[in-house]
C-alpha cells in the first residue's frame, strides 16, 4: 500500500514522521507548483475554491508517482472542506483512476472510526494505545515546525543579512526531522529556536507589525499566497499569523501556537459574529480585534476566491476596522491571481501603515 | 409594530410559517416587493463583491423596508435538522445585516437563531424563549403561536406536493403568463433544479419558469416531491451531504433520474455558491450516467437576458428534437 495526501504547508514534515512510525509507505507529492495547480484547475469545477483545486494537482502528481491510497481530511461543515474528499475522489475516479479512498473524520466524531482508518493503514500490529503514542510523539514535532515557522516570521524582519533567517530555518528544519524521541524533539526544538535566534539582528530597526489572518489553507501553504509572508520579512514586516497546522489539526488547546485560548478569540469576534461559520470565519474578526487591541500596524486577510466564511468575515470586517481604527486588506486567491498585482497592493498597503506611523521600512532587500 | 419580512433566501420556504408566527405575537407582518431593478442594484452596491446574488438581493429586500416597519427579521438559521447545517452565510446573515444596519439606517433587527443540529426539538424552545424575551409572552401563547405557525408550513407543504409551486402560493413573481403555442402532446417535462430563492425569483432569473413554460417545458420543481423522499434520495454517496438544501437538490436529481420523470434537468446555481460548487459535481455525474440531459446555468447580477434565452432555447430544441418520449412511472 502507497499511501498519499495533500498538501499544505509544512504539514508533510508531520506526516513523514507520522507514516515512518506506522510503517506506511508515504508516497509525498512533488512540491506543489504553478504546473500541479494548472493540472488541478483543469480538472476542477470551475466555482470551486482554489485548496480544493491544489488538492486535485497534488493527488493527480500523487497517483502518477504509484500512490493507491488516498488520504483526505474530512469535517462536518458547514464550509467546504469537509465535503471536499467526497467530490474529489468523484473527480478523480471519473478520470479514470484506481484506487482506494479514506477520508479522515475528526477525532471527536467518534474514536473508533478514526482509530479504523488507522488500523486500515497499519493492519494487524496497531492498538488504539501504540496509535495514541505515536499521533502524540507525531504531533509534538508539528508543534516544534510550527514554532520554528512563528519565530522565523518575527526575526527575519530584523536580519542584518538577507536571507541569514531562511537559511537558519532550513537548518533548524533538518535538525527536528532527525530527532525521534519526544525528548530529542523537544531538545531539537530547543536548539533549532535558538538557531535562529542567533541570526545576525538590528534591535534598532523600526518595524512594521502586520497580522496575517483569514481562511487555514491559504494561511499555511505558501504556494498559495505567493511567499507572501516570506516577501514581507524581507521589506521589514514583522509578522504574526492566527493559523497553524498544528492549532488547525487540535483546535481549542489551551497552548495554541498563536498564544489565545479559542474561547478568548470567539468573545472578542462575539459583538461582530457571534456565531460559527465555518473554516476562520470567527477567528479572523476575533484576531483581527485582538491585534488591534495589541497595537499592530495593520492586518493582511487571506482567502480563496469564494470562500463562504472568510466571505462573511470580508462583510463585516469595514464595522470592525471602523471602531478599532486598524487598515485591513483584503486579499482573495484564484488560479487567475498573478503574483505582480499581490505584491503591488500589498507595497501600497505598507506605504499606508508607514505614513500612518510617520515611518520609513528598512528591509534587508529595500 | 411593524416586522417586514425581506422577500429572498429563506423566505421562500418558510414565510407561511413566520408570517404566521409573527402575526400571532400581535405583530403586523410586511414582506419587501418583487425583486426588481432598483431593489438588486442597492444590495449590489452595500454587500461584499464575492457574495452570491441572493444574498446581494436580500440586503437589497432590507432597504427596500426602511421606514416602513419599526423592525426587520433576520433570523439566524443554522440547522433546520440534526447532523446538518444550512449555507455558512445563513448562520452570520444576521452579521452581516447588522454591520451595514448603522450606515444604512436600517431598522432593528430581530434575528432570532434556530438551531435544531444537536436536537430536532430545539427550535420550538428557541422561538418560545424569543417570543418571550422579546415580546413577553407567556410560554402558553408562544406555544399556541408556534401550533399555528406549524399548521400553516404544513398546508402550505401539503400544497406543494400536490403539485402547485411556491409561485402560485406565495405572492407571484411571474413577470408575464406563457403563451401556450406548443401542443400538449409534444411538450417535454423539465426538471428545475437550484435553491428556491433562485428559481422562483423572477427578476434574477430573467423570468426563467416563464420562458421555459413558453417554449413547451412542463416544469418538475423539487418541491412537488415529499421532503422524506427527497433526503431518501440523497443518501447514495459515501458521506452524506451535511447541507440540507443541497441534499435537497441532490435527492431531486436523483429521484427524476431514477424514476425517468424527466426529460431533461436545467440546474440554476448562483456564481460563487459554495455548496453548489460542490454538489454539481455530483449532479452532473448523476445525469450523465443516467443518461438525462442536464444543462447548468450560472447566473449572477449581470446575467444579460439574451444569453440565458439563447441557451434555454437550444436547450429546449435538443430535447424537443429527441425522438423517444421518457416513461413517466411515478
Ligand atoms: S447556498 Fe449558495 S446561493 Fe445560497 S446563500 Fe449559500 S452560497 Fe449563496
Amino acid at each position: 500500500m502507497k499511501v498519499t495526501c495533500p498538501h499544505m504547508g509544512h504539514l508533510h514534515w508531520m506526516l513523514d514522521d507520522l507514516f515512518g512510525r506506522l510503517g506506511v509507505e508515504y508516497v509525498k507529492p512533488p512540491p506543489t507548483t504553478t504546473k500541479t495547480l494548472t493540472i488541478g484547475a483543469k480538472h476542477s469545477p470551475e466555482f470551486a475554491c482554489l485548496p480544493l483545486k491544489i488538492n486535485i494537482g497534488n493527488f493527480i502528481q500523487g497517483l502518477d508517482m504509484g500512490a493507491d491510497t488516498l488520504i483526505m481530511a474530512g469535517g462536518h461543515g458547514p464550509c467546504r472542506f469537509g465535503y471536499y474528499g467526497i467530490v474529489e475522489e468523484r473527480i478523480l475516479r471519473d478520470l479514470g483512476y484506481d484506487f482506494r479512498f479514506m477520508m479522515l473524520e475528526p477525532f471527536g466524531d467518534g474514536k473508533w472510526a478514526f482509530y479504523k482508518t488507522f488500523e486500515t493503514l497499519s493492519p494487524g500490529s496497531l492498538s488504539l494505545r501504540k496509535l495514541w503514542k505515536i499521533l502524540k510523539v507525531s504531533f509534538t514535532k508539528g508543534r516544534a515546525f510550527d514554532q520554528i515557522h512563528k519565530r522565523t516570521l518575527q526575526v527575519r524582519a530584523y536580519e542584518v543579512n538577507h536571507g541569514d533567517t531562511t537559511r537558519a530555518l532550513r537548518e533548524a528544519e533538518k535538525m527536528l526531522t532527525q530527532a525521534f524521541t519526544t525528548e530529542e524533539i523537544e531538545e531539537a526544538g530547543r536548539e533549532a529556536l535558538a538557531l535562529i535566534d542567533n541570526v545576525e539582528q538590528d534591535p534598532e530597526r523600526r518595524v512594521l507589525k502586520v497580522g496575517i489572518v483569514g481562511e487555514f489553507f491559504l494561511l499555511l501553504e505558501p504556494f498559495s499566497n505567493f511567499g507572501l509572508e516570506e516577501a514581507l520579512g524581507h521589506m521589514g514586516v514583522y509578522i504574526e499569523r492566527s493559523v497553524w497546522v498544528t492549532d488547525w489539526i487540535a483546535p481549542g488547546r489551551d497552548n495554541k501556537i498563536y498564544g489565545f485560548h479559542k474561547d478568548i478569540v470567539d468573545g472578542k469576534a462575539a459583538p461582530y459574529l457571534n456565531h460559527n461559520v465555518g473554516g476562520e470565519g470567527r477567528e479572523t474578526i476575533g484576531s483581527i480585534v485582538l491585534m488591534a487591541e495589541r497595537k499592530f500596524d495593520g492586518i493582511i486577510q487571506l482567502l480563496p476566491f469564494g470562500c463562504m466564511p472568510e466571505n462573511i468575515a470580508t462583510s463585516i470586517i469595514p464595522k470592525v476596522q471602523r471602531d478599532h481604527d486598524i487598515p485591513v486588506l483584503t486579499l482573495a486567491f484564484d488560479e487567475q491571481t498573478g503574483r505582480a498585482g499581490v505584491i503591488t497592493r500589498v507595497e501600497a498597503f505598507l506605504d499606508l501603515l508607514s505614513a500612518r506611523r510617520g515611518l520609513s521600512l528598512v528591509g534587508t532587500n529595500a | 409594530m411593524r416586522v417586514g419580512i425581506p422577500r429572498s433566501l429563506l423566505y421562500y420556504k418558510y414565510l407561511p410559517f413566520w408570517k404566521t408566527f409573527l402575526a400571532e405575537l400581535g405583530l403586523e407582518v410586511e414582506t419587501s416587493p418583487l425583486t426588481n431593478k432598483k431593489i438588486l442594484s442597492w444590495g449590489v452596491e452595500v454587500a461584499e463583491n464575492e457574495l452570491c446574488v441572493p444574498v446581494k438581493a436580500f440586503y437589497g429586500h432590507c432597504m427596500a423596508l426602511r421606514g416602513k416597519v419599526d423592525a426587520l427579521f433576520v433570523p439566524r438559521v443554522v440547522s433546520v435538522e440534526e447532523r446538518a447545517y444550512t449555507c455558512p452565510k445563513f448562520l452570520g446573515l444576521p452579521d452581516m445585516v447588522a454591520a451595514v444596519a448603522d450606515q444604512l439606517e436600517l431598522p432593528p433587527l430581530l434575528t432570532p437563531k434556530l438551531n435544531q443540529r444537536e436536537k430536532p426539538r430545539e427550535f420550538k424552545w428557541q422561538l418560545i424563549n424569543f417570543a418571550r424575551e422579546e415580546f413577553g409572552l407567556s410560554v402558553l401563547d408562544a406555544v399556541s403561536a408556534l401550533e399555528a405557525a406549524t399548521r400553516a408550513q404544513k398546508d402550505y407543504q401539503k400544497s406543494l406536493v400536490a403539485g402547485r409551486t411556491p409561485l402560485d402560493l406565495l405572492p407571484a413573481s411571474r413577470l408575464n403568463r406563457p403563451r401556450w403555442k406548443i401542443e400538449k402532446k409534444e411538450r417535454k417535462r423539465i426538471g428545475l433544479l437550484g435553491h428556491p430563492y433562485n428559481i422562483y425569483d423572477g427578476y434574477i432569473t430573467q423570468n426563467l419558469i416563464a420562458r421555459l413554460e413558453e417554449m413547451g417545458a412542463d416544469l418538475v420543481v423539487p418541491e412537488m416531491t415529499d421532503h422524506h423522499v427527497l433526503m431518501q434520495e440523497a443518501t447514495d454517496v459515501p458521506k452524506q451531504l451535511y447541507w440540507t438544501y443541497e441534499k435537497e437538490i441532490m435527492g431531486a436529481v436523483n429521484h427524476w433520474t431514477r424514476n425517468r420523470m424527466v426529460d431533461g434537468v436545467i440546474y440554476v446555481l448562483a456564481f460563487a455558491c459554495g455548496p453548489d460548487s460542490l454538489v454539481q459535481v455530483l449532479i452532473e455525474h448523476r445525469a450523465r450516467t443516467h443518461n438525462v440531459p442536464l444543462m447548468s446555468l450560472t447566473i449572477d447580477e449581470h446575467s444579460g437576458e439574451a444569453g440565458l434565452v439563447t441557451r434555454i432555447e437550444a436547450f429546449t430544441d435538443m430535447l424537443m428534437r429527441k425522438k423517444k418520449p421518457a416513461e413517466a412511472v411515478a
